[in-house]
């Protein structure tokens, strides 16, 4: 009844070994694949028929469309919009792989700190390479604040540097511990339900409450899965206004 | 002290920084409630804000809680 023991890599088949690391297909990368196949499809398939009146299927996807511009576009701007494929396709994946995580004995690929830090990383030099390509040494007026007295300028450069370089750490350790913490909860009401039941009928009369809380529990997993993905595209949109506008 | 009841006793310790995200929680919620209630027509606007306040507070709780069953399960 281990509850980390559901995070566990498996290897399905090995591909091939450069010096002592092996690198094999892995139950995380078939889940990574099954996600990509679930928005391929989806997205093909509703926009397949491109009705003017949308059916079912076509107006879920341009909701999250919608939801998307419109969240980008209030947070980095017009000028934002050329990063709309990133945002999406990060919203999108993200989404997608924490929905099919809640599924009992499936794989949850972004509680993984490594799959976060990957994510949160292209986001991190795609601000930096972006901002210097666009105003050069003008980016470093990101790290000065103006109308700040100048004996406590240092001070707070200090403060927004060590702020800015911090930021991959918090953007993904925000989303894989979520998700971490939500499966151990889940996990661990689920052990509750089966120690219980083990005791005989009035076990059983007593996993009744486990057993509703670990139903609250999947729904309330279902909004954090969803809000989780909103809120590493939203600051996704917030670093991106940075490249795009330095200066405060 | 033995290390199994060390590790039990900080993952305790650990699971009192959550009272602070707690207290932040409720903080941006019930501001966001005293100020729609004053102005409800406004109160649609900051909806984003309110969830992302939120989620941003939350994440720190789950930080301590993550530290507490790292403790108990995995170190």
């Amino acid at each position: 009844m281990d509850p980390i023991h559901q995070f566990e890599i498996k290897t399905l088949f090995p591909i091939m070994r450069i010096g002592a690391t092996e690198i094999a297909f892995t139950n995380s990368a078939l889940f990574m694949l099954v996600g990509l196949t679930v928005i391929l499809l989806f997205m093909l398939g509703a926009t397949r028929s491109r009705a003017l009146v949308p059916g079912r299927l076509q107006t879920v996807v341009e909701i999250s469309y919608e939801f998307v511009v419109t969240t980008l576009r209030s947070t980095a701007g017009p000028e934002g919009m050329k990063f709309f494929p990133l945002v999406f396709s990060l919203f999108m994946f993200i989404l997608v792989l924490n929905v099919i995580g809640i599924i009992p004995y499936t794989f949850t690929v972004t509680s993984h700190i490594i799959i976060t830090v990957s994510l949160a990383l292209l986001v991190f030099f795609t601000v930096l390479v972006y901002g210097f390509w666009k105003h050069g040494l003008h980016f470093f007026k990101l790290f000065v604040p103006s109308g700040i007295p100048i004996y406590i300028l240092p001070l707070v450069t200090f403060i927004e540097v060590l702020s800015f370089l911090s930021r991959p750490v918090s953007h993904s350790v925000r989303l894989s511990a979520n998700m971490l913490a939500g499966h151990i909860t889940l996990k661990v009401f689920g052990g509750f339900v089966t120690m219980l039941g083990a005791l005989g009928f009035l076990g059983w009369l007593g996993a009744i409450l486990p057993l509703g809380l670990t139903v609250a529990l999947t729904a309330l997993e279902l909004l954090v899965a969803f809000l989780q993905a909103y809120v590493f595209a939203i600051l996704t949109c917030i670093y991106l206004n940075d490249a795009i506008h330095p200066g405060h | 002290m033995d290390p199994q009841a060390a590790k039990m006793i900080g993952a305790g310790i650990a699971c009192i920084g959550m009272g602070g995200a707690g207290v932040g929680v409720g903080t941006i919620f019930g501001h966001y409630l005293a100020a729609a209630l004053r102005n409800p027509s406004a109160a649609q606007g900051q909806f984003a804000n309110l969830i992302f306040g939120f989620a941003v507070t939350e994440a720190l709780g789950i930080f301590s809680l993550l530290i507490a069953l790292l403790l108990l399960f995995a170190l």
